[in-house]
């Protein structure tokens, strides 16, 4: 089942998401890292922006692709609601769905800084199911 | 952290001796019950920094350290290039040059009550801050390259502000070295139309009273009186410095030292291509923040001319805590130019230093130390005993006491700004969750960090400050 959510962090916040595939793993840790900025259910679709990252295992991978994310968001003043992750191997590209913030609307709580390798995990269990995090500075 | 199981030098020193791959000891400097309050983090951390190559003398934490990446933050770490020593992007933060600007105004209490409220407004309306805000100025390429070399100097050059303010600051405004061809074009791109924003999360401009004056002499020489009106901005490098410190990041950890003890640790030896990249990318972001700092300087004066044009706001002293400079230390009997990170740190330069301003040069360095929108912030003055023990290093602010996470569940934003405005502060912003994260109530205890720093001998204190207007970004 994919899902998403929070971890605590001394003075930030940890994002995690959950899939049955690490495809699905990433794009719900995109949904809780644009959680973390703003009420997720307030950004409207509309606005397509494709990302394109690698990296040399998957852990660095996952903090590269929310990395590309937060870029995004700061350079084009916009806030995305649904993601969708095609991997080859430790390549990415991503599709990132969303409008042009708008900051009463949206009820954005903090800029994201960067996502760190504080709690970086990206595994599979025993029962096929993906786990990927990190810890975002804000 | 369990105190028991620190050596404990003094009531305010405590001591992890080296084992395992430890190079020099860990120090924290806090009293008994900072040290209970002290997430296990930071010791893990501190001893990770202490095993890094050509680290000197120890790896220290000070009162309001905190689990960071990689170094704690309120980490203090300082490595000699010729011993093999490295630079960290995680040791110096994402928020490169983060800091705190103080400005002394001509105003007391009194003088600003019957306008505090159209000078909140007024603030509001003339410093952009929170998610997706932009400033006035665009920076076009050359004018970005020229920006990130010359600082504070280049904004005042641009007329934001006034020479004499760079009398105030750390390097007169201006990190030398900077090269802005080591910035990504992404991190370019980030910064265009971010010059003169406050930011978000915990970064503030504040108006607050001076409510007790501990040093006399030391206030005296700063010209601060009991009732008088400051203003302080707490932000950084914004866009600029978070993608450096993620592009340099991911640089260090793909082609960077190793072995390293913490993927966070990564870092590169000072004498390597990528360290010198790292070194002139993060001056260049430096000279941003401090620009930043400068322009909204610049706005803060256009707000009061607005509300209360008699005020003139002079600069009490600008310091940033998320660092890495070059300095000359005393090792072992050798005077040494070292490399000091300091990350949520403040320096903390002691009387007679040769790098402050004539006018501080009998009392020492100012030390700034933000707390939060409901609570105290403090001016402490850096001691001479403060290099000896932490390379004239000395605390940042209150540290966090619980996550953000935490905050949203007990508090909501309104309610607080309700709350807030009954005992005479007033709060300005776009973001009732944001002010929860940052509720008063989720940070230590400022008062205890400030009197810990004072009893450690690394900074003593000069004046308490109260908010009375605060916008958040």
């Amino acid at each position: 089942m994919a899902a998403w959510e929070h971890f605590s962090h001394g003075s930030d916040i940890g994002v995690r998401g959950i899939g049955s595939s690490v495809e699905e793993a990433f794009e719900q840790t995109a949904v809780a890292l644009m959680a973390v900025v703003a009420d997720v259910t307030t950004i409207e679709r509309g606005e397509i922006v494709e990302v394109q990252c690698d990296a040399p295992d998957l852990e660095l991978l996952l903090v590269s692709w929310l990395n590309a994310i937060i870029y995004e968001m700061a350079v084009r003043r916009m806030l995305f609601c649904k993601f969708r992750v095609v991997l080859a191997g430790c390549s990415l590209k991503g599709t990132l769905d969303g409008e042009k913030v708008d900051p009463e609307r949206h009820q954005v709580a903090v800029e994201a800084k960067g996502a760190t390798v504080t709690a970086l995990r990206v595994t599979c269990d025993q029962d096929g199911q993906w786990l990927a995090q990190c810890v975002i500075d804000v | 952290m369990n105190p028991q199981s620190l050596l404990r030098y003094s009531d305010f020193e405590w001591w992890i001796k080296p084992t395992g791959q430890m190079r020099v000891p860990a120090i924290i400097y806090a009293d008994e019950q900072l040290i209970t309050d002290m997430d296990e983090k930071v010791r893990e951390q501190l001893t990770n920094v202490a095993t890094l190559p050509g680290i000197q003398r120890a790896a220290y934490a000070m009162p309001d350290a905190h689990w960071g990446y990689g170094f704690p933050i309120g980490g203090v770490a300082a490595f000699d290039p010729n011993e093999g020593g490295v630079i960290s992007a995680g040791g110096v933060g994402f928020d490169i040059s983060c800091g705190v600007r103080s400005l002394h105004t001509t105003l007391t209490a009194n003088d600003l009550e019957p306008q505090k409220t159209d000078l909140a407004e007024a603030l509001f309306r003339g410093v952009p801050a929170g998610v997706g805000s932009t400033g006035e100025i665009r920076l076009n390429e050359q004018e970005m390259d020229n920006m990130l070399c010359g600082g504070a100097q280049w904004a005042v050059g641009q007329g934001y502000g006034i020479p004499v303010d760079l009398d105030r600051m750390e390097e007169r405004g201006r990190a030398i070295g900077a090269m802005p061809e080591c910035v990504s074009r992404e991190a370019k791109k980030r910064q265009f139309d971010e010059m003169g924003t406050l930011g978000s999360g915990n970064h503030y401009l504040e108006v607050q009273r001076v409510a007790q004056i501990y040093d006399a002499a030391a206030a005296e020489a700063m010209g601060l009186h009991k009732d008088d009106i400051i203003v302080s901005i707490h932000c950084g490098s914004r866009g600029l410095g978070h993608q450096i410190g993620t592009d340099y990041l991911k640089s260090m950890l793909i082609q960077g030292y190793r072995p390293i003890p913490d993927r966070e640790l990564a870092c590169a030896p000072i004498h390597s291509e990528l360290g010198q990249h790292y070194l002139g990318a993060m001056r260049a972001a430096t000279n941003c923040a401090l620009a930043n700092r400068q322009i909204i300087t610049h706005l803060v004066r256009g707000a009061f001319d607005q509300t209360l044009p008699d005020a003139k706001l002079t600069l009490l002293y600008d310091v940033s805590h998320n660092t890495c400079k070059i300095e000359q230390h005393s090792v072992d009997g050798d005077r040494r130019e070292l490399f000091v990170h300091r990350k949520g740190a403040t320096r903390s330069f002691g009387p007679g230093h040769p790098d402050l301003p004539p006018s501080l040069l009998a009392v020492g360095q100012p030390v700034l130390i933000g707390g939060t929108m409901g609570t105290e912030s403090y001016i402490l003055v850096g001691t001479s005993e403060s290099e000896r023990l932490a390379f004239s290093s000395a605390c940042h602010g209150a540290g966090r006491a619980m996550s953000r996470t935490q905050a949203t569940k007990r508090w909501h934003g309104r309610q607080l700004i309700d709350e807030l405005r009954e005992r005479g502060v007033l709060i300005r912003t776009r973001s009732f969750r944001g002010v929860a994260e940052e509720a008063p109530g989720a940070y230590k205890d400022v008062n205890a960090v400030a009197a810990a720093a004072e009893q450690a001998k690394l900074a003593r204190r000069v004046a308490r400050l109260v908010p009375v207007i605060c916008v958040k970004g």
